[in-house]
């Protein structure tokens, strides 16, 4: 497949066309196999694809498996890592601007990952940076690379041409969600929002994704949907969004995900961002529908295939 | 004198300038920031607020004199004002008349509602900038973070 890959970098799905995210996706499986731990000597799969080339982890706030993941990714294809630490970076912040410790960094590494509190920070710093620039989290923004690998997961499935997903949980502040469903209707899924009456799809983002032809449907009740999906996308609602505690509970309550749902509709597969509280019964994690351990595992050969086409490899 | 005033729209008739009809009620002075008109103005200006309009139910008008506003100067008052229309008048006529554009992107003027956004942090070297998802009614996306601005008037 040839497409003009033509990003210097990664800052939110919105840049990116289907064309050019097919084809991370397809980086993404030829290198698998350079993802998975290697068990038995002598079988490695081992790549030198970026050796000699050197990740700067800037992380402003904690993300250790985000942060993790990126480390992972960038050494199993024989590149380095430098860390700046959120508690390092919290003293650099107290000094120093973004902008200066982006020209600065940008000369030490050939690519970096942002993570940073205010949204819109790795818009800005990729304006500052010589070398290309990964998002790894904004503030309540965009986290571009957790939409990728949640898209490879339902490609991996053999989902993606024919998805019926249900979003469930937060989704007015959840912002995996908002990133997911746009990129999600550019490959005409039909989209079924779950969620409680105070924490819906706010209508802006609605009605983005109805420009874009994503048909939309929603719903306070997973059971109204379940046997209309085959994806359930589950994310945390967070007791800081309700003033009464006790309100949270009967809310959370409502949408927890466990085997007697499932027994609803066998053959669906359930996703989650992860970290993952209560909002899963522990129950569904060993059942052949639970992908969200696989879906975390994905990250590593989503992140391989962005590093290595921003690094032109 | 208030009888005068009372009959006819046209209080202080000019002889060369600009008149910027049709400006959404309230928004008068909004549109003189726009225009970088400060207290610190030499221009002759006349700003005439909330009077009756067979259009728009109650309008705004500003009346600039001896300045014939060029239509980039002008275009970005479309933010808050779109129905605005500029008038441009030579000896007492008028021989001009045009409406505004949204310019397709906006830098500067408006800062994001977002406060969490980076382009309001002080420390940091940036300009907000805005690219228009549409015209009427107005909203804006913030490039830095993305969100929709719809009512852009208590912004500027
Ligand atoms: N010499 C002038 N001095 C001051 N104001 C003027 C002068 N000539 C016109 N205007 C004002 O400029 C605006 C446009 O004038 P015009 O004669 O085109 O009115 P109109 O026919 O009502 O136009 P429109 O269709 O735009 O409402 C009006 O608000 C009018 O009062
Ligand atoms: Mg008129
Ligand atoms: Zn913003």
């Amino acid at each position: 497949m040839f497409v003009m890959f033509a990003k210097r970098h990664i800052i939110s799905i919105r840049d990116f066309s289907k064309e050019e995210i097919d084809y991370i996706l397809s980086r993404s499986e030829e290198l698998e196999v350079y993802a998975r731990a290697q068990p038995l000597r002598g079988s490695e799969k081992k790549s030198d694809l970026l050796e000699g080339k050197i990740l700067a982890n800037l992380f402003y706030e904690p993300s250790t498996r985000t942060r993790f993941c990126f480390e992972t990714a960038m050494k199993r294809l024989g590149g380095e890592v430098i860390n700046l630490s959120s508690t390092e970076a919290s003293s650099v912040a107290k000094g120093e601007n973004l902008a200066d410790t982006i020209r600065i960094v940008s000369g030490y590494c050939d690519v970096i990952a942002l993570r940073h509190p205010q949204e819109g920070a790795s818009r800005m710093a990729a304006s500052f940076s010589s070398v290309p620039v990964i998002n790894a989290g904004d503030g309540a923004g965009q986290h571009p690379t957790q939409t990728l690998l949640d898209l490879y997961t339902i490609k991996r499935e053999g989902l993606l041409d024919d998805l019926r997903i249900a979003l469930i949980g937060d989704l007015k502040y959840g912002r995996t969600v908002h990133s997911l469903a746009y990129a999600l209707s550019l490959y005409g899924a039909t989209l079924f929002f779950v969620s409680p009456e105070a924490l819906r799809m706010p209508d802006e983002i609605k009605l983005d994704l109805k420009e874009a032809g994503a048909e939309v449907f929603e719903s306070v009740d997973i059971k109204e949907v379940i046997k209309e999906v085959n994806v359930l996308y589950v994310t945390r609602i967070q007791k800081e969004r309700f003033p009464d505690p006790a309100e949270y509970s009967k809310v959370a309550g409502t949408y927890r995900i466990d085997t007697e749902l499932i027994k609803e509709n066998e053959d669906v597969i359930i996703m989650h961002p992860l970290p993952k509280v209560d909002e899963i019964d522990a129950a569904v994690d060993g059942t052949k529908n639970a992908k969200y351990f696989l879906q975390a595992f994905y990250g590593v050969p989503v992140r391989m295939a962005v590093l290595s086409i921003l690094l032109g490899k | 004198m208030r009888k005068k005033m009372k009959k006819e729209l046209k209080i202080v008739p000019i002889k060369n300038g600009t008149v910027i009809d049709h400006i959404t009620a309230g928004q008068a002075l909004n549109v003189l920031k726009i225009l970088g008109i400060n207290a610190r103005t030499d221009a002759v200006l006349s700003v005439v607020m909330n009077v009756r309009s067979k259009k728009m139910g109650r309008k705004d008008i500003v009346k600039v004199e001896d300045r014939e506003l060029k239509p980039e100067e002008v275009d970005k008052i479309a933010l808050i004002a779109p129905n605005a229309t500029i008038n441009i008048i030579r000896d007492s006529e008028v021989i001009g008349k045009h409406s505004v554009y949204l310019p397709k992107s906006i830098e500067g003027i408006i800062s994001c509602a977002n406060p969490n956004c980076i382009s309001n942090a002080e420390k940091e070297p940036v300009i907000s900038k805005f690219i228009t998802v549409s015209e009427n009614p107005p909203r804006f996306r913030c490039v830095y973070c993305e969100r929709i601005m719809e009512d852009v008037s208590g912004s500027l």
